[in-house]
């Protein structure tokens, strides 16, 4: 289901490649330096988890990965392309076709139905008449990624009709639906009781074995990291592979 | 394709956007109805002018006028070419008006108007503005037999019959005043012949007078003659003014020295006086009448010698003139133009050529007023002869409606300006109630003008509606705009629209297109400006800040 050999793909190469990024925020009167130089790959089919204290730069390092924040200096290279240097239109495009998104707080859009919000990468894809041309195709997606997840009786729901792990696993098909190479998730199971929370990570174990969807799994909870093939632990804002 | 639909969506959900659209709304309809009333009146002012005067107006600077207007009306002919459709002469003076009221004399201030009978009517909407049907058709100075239109002939609602008094004007009316002044001063006679004799005391006797009194005001306000002096009426030869009643088939002829003057089956020449100088209207929008048509009145105004003379005629009103421009109804009296040019002694004695002030010009429809007015202005010398239209006659007054218009515009736009910053007040408020979304949308990769599209969208769509209800509710308001001031004076029991001062029965309104659009445009876009501060606010939302915002 998922593709993970485009153009550009240079065999071998590590999917995501991090290289000597550093972030530092304002604070008060001083700078806080949250990632002083991290480097961290992620092969493809590939799931690493990032370990780290609360406050070590794991949600930071993530939307850095993800093209919501750019680094102070750096790099970040996506199949062996840099793409954190792009204009902001070819970064919008990257993130709608190549990189899903999951959140602890499961963001989903409440006027949306659950059906609407799983279509919504593919809503913002499409123009008006590329909309009404893939249409059919793309609720045939929408609905097969719902159905797989166990939610095909709650296409209609609003967001505050569903549980936190029914919104998580909404969250999920979302990331999904527009078939990107790497999943990123930041504490997906964060809000969730262990039940649900093992269900999800199920899911996403299931996704890297059987789709080879490559996975960056943020978590402080060891055990959670422990269910990816690698685990990177945050300290100090350097990375110490565990 | 989200944009549209997360439009919609916020829509749906956020109706109160909508609320900060009333008053666009409010504002649109407000400026419609004005605009709407504005024009009518403007419009109704225009004609009214337009039709009291002719087209292009060709006069003398000095009041005594010029000689042979015949000569003047060819070379105009000649000068003007095919754009001349007609021509009449007129002279003007200003006059003074005097009646009797109950033994009260009323004295008016008038402009005295000579026209010719015939070609008048031609050149202007001067016809249409008389109150017998048959002189609306072709005017005639003599007395009607009665026929005078109970009904303003000028107004739509053809129910209310506002003049009752016109209803036995005419020859009927002047047969039975006669009458009853001739009983009168029997009567009258009888009494002093009977103090006299040293009779009864004039005590019992006061009573009948006042009874009288108040038969005939009663009636006919115009015929308590009867505290006139004895002696002036009935007129005698001598007292017959030298002017010569127009009917040659009920008027007698001056020349029958001797013949006594029979009011009853005669008139004195006829004029058409102004309705406002003859009635007013009471609060129940019923016409009074202070004088009816067969009732005689005096006009005293100037010879055209230097110095000028006074000099004073008897006239029988024989209709009464009604443009609904106050100013004209309560200030013109027409009288026939030989009769008023032989009494102020403007026909040359050795060539026998009569002199004008004036002459009123028509022309062919599709003829342009400027050029036509500037080849007259050229043909004849400015110092001796002034050459205008009809627009620049009432330029003043014109250009003063115009000012009003833009001013009340530009404050009525204010209104709708103000509606913007409500609604650019409630798109912050949106927004930053949305600040999540927006983060959310961002990191399923929309671009920035994307998210900015949401809420133009969003602001164009409120603008839509609150320029579209506005319209509909302005339309309705000035379609119904009757109606309503009905219902408005039914439940204050206030005169909204007081008859008595406008002369139209009903609020004139025009609804012109084109500055129907452009409110509409204006409004829209007004509120699409006012999300455009909002819409890039939301665009520049960090996606990170945005997506940890709660
Ligand atoms: N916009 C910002 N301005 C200033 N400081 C910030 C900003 N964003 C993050 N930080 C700081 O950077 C540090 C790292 O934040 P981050 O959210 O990446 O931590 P985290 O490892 O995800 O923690 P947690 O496990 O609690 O989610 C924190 O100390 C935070 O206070
Ligand atoms: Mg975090």
């Amino acid at each position: 289901m998922i593709d993970t050999n485009r153009d550009g793909d240079r065999s071998g190469a590590p999917l995501l490649q991090v290289r000597g990024v550093r972030k530092a925020y304002r604070s008060g009167g001083g700078m806080l330096e949250v990632l002083r130089g991290v480097d961290f790959e992620v092969e493809p089919a590939g799931f690493v988890s990032v370990i780290g204290q609360s406050g070590s730069g794991k949600s930071t390092l993530l939307h850095l990965m993800g093209l919501l924040d750019a680094p102070d200096s750096g790099e970040v290279h996506l199949a062996g392309n840099r793409i954190d240097n792009l204009p902001s239109s070819r970064r919008d495009r990257l993130r709608n076709t190549d990189i899903g998104m999951v959140f602890q707080a499961y963001h989903l859009l409440p006027e949306l139905s659950a059906l609407e919000n799983v279509l919504a990468p593919l809503l913002v894809r499409f123009s008006i008449a590329e909309w009404f041309r893939h249409k059919g195709e793309a609720r045939r997606q929408a609905e097969a990624l719902l159905d797989r997840f166990g939610l095909s009786g709650r296409l209609h729901h609003k967001p505050r009709q569903l549980s936190g792990g029914e919104m998580q696993r909404v969250a999920i098909a979302r990331a999904l639906v527009g078939q990107p190479r790497l999943l990123l998730a930041d504490e997906p199971t964060g809000n969730l009781d262990e039940a649900s929370g093992a269900g999800i990570l199920d899911t996403l174990c299931e996704l890297n074995h059987t789709d080879g969807l490559s996975i960056v799994l943020v978590t402080h909870d060891q055990s959670i990291a422990r269910r990816a093939d690698r685990i990177v632990r945050l300290v100090a804002g350097r990375v110490e592979n565990a | 394709m989200y944009t549209l639909l997360l439009c919609w969506r916020y829509l749906r959900t956020r109706w109160i956007a909508l609320a900060s659209v009333i008053s666009v709304t409010l504002g649109v309809a407000t400026m419609i109805v004005v605009n709407a009333v504005m024009a009518g009146f403007a419009h109704e002012m225009q004609s009214r002018i337009h039709g009291i005067l002719s087209d292009i107006v060709f006069e003398s600077h000095s009041l005594s006028g010029f000689q042979d207007p015949q000569w003047h009306m060819e070379e105009i002919l000649r000068a003007g070419g095919d754009d001349i459709e007609g021509m009449t002469p007129t002279v003007a003076v200003p006059a003074m008006l005097n009646f009797q009221v109950r033994g009260q004399w009323v004295t008016r201030q008038i402009m005295l108007i000579g026209i010719d009978e015939t070609t008048h009517a031609q050149v202007s909407d001067f016809g249409r503005y008389l109150q017998h049907p048959e002189n609306r058709r072709q005017l005639s100075f003599g007395l009607r037999d009665g026929g005078y239109d109970t009904i303003d002939s000028q107004t739509e609602d053809q129910q209310l019959a506002t003049r009752p008094a016109l209803e036995g004007a005419g020859w009927p009316h002047r047969r039975m005043r006669v009458e009853r002044e001739r009983a009168w001063r029997q009567r009258q006679a009888e009494l002093q012949a009977s103090e006299q004799a040293g009779g009864p005391s004039a005590g019992p006797v006061r009573p009948v007078d006042h009874q009288v009194d108040a038969v005939l005001a009663e009636t006919s306000p115009a015929v308590a003659t009867a505290a006139a002096p004895p002696g002036e009426l009935p007129p005698t030869a001598e007292a017959h003014p030298p002017n010569a009643p127009l009917d040659p088939f009920r008027a007698a002829k001056p020349e029958e020295q001797g013949r006594v003057f029979d009011p009853s089956r005669e008139q004195f020449t006829g004029i058409v006086p102004g309705i406002g100088l003859a009635s007013f209207r009471d609060s129940a929008g019923i016409d009074r009448f202070l004088v009816l048509p067969g009732d005689d009145v005096k006009i005293t105004f100037p010879t055209a010698g230097t110095p000028p003379k006074a000099v004073t005629d008897t006239y029988t009103i024989v209709d009464f003139y009604e443009s609904k421009m106050s100013e004209y109804d309560s200030n013109f009296v027409f009288v026939p133009i030989e009769q008023i040019e032989k009494a102020r002694g403007m026909i040359d004695p050795q060539t026998g050529l009569p002199s004008v002030n004036s002459i009123q010009i028509k022309l062919r429809p599709g003829a342009n007023l400027e050029t036509v007015r500037d080849r007259l202005r050229q043909a004849f010398p400015a110092d001796m002869y002034a050459v205008s239209s009809w627009k620049d006659k009432q330029g003043p007054l014109l250009s003063a409606v115009d000012m009003e218009m833009a001013v009340l515009n530009i404050l009525l736009f204010m209104i709708v300006a103000v509606a913007g910053f409500g609604i650019l007040a409630i798109f912050f408020m949106i927004v930053v109630e949305k600040t999540r979304d927006i983060g959310i949308l961002k990191s399923l990769g929309a671009s920035s003008t994307g998210v900015a599209g949401i809420f133009l969208g969003y602001g164009l769509f409120l603008g839509l509606v609150g320029a579209g209800a506005g319209l509909a509710l302005g339309l309705g308001i000035t379609w119904n705009i009757n109606r309503i001031r009905v219902l408005v004076e039914w439940c204050t029991g206030e005169r909204v629209f007081d008859p008595s001062i406008y002369y139209f029965f009903r609020i004139p309104t025009i609804v012109d297109a084109w500055t129907v659009a452009w409110i509409i445009a204006g409004a829209v876009g007004i509120a699409v400006a006012a999300s455009v501060l909002p819409a890039l606010r939301a665009a520049r939302l960090h996606p990170v800040e945005a997506l940890r915002h709660d």
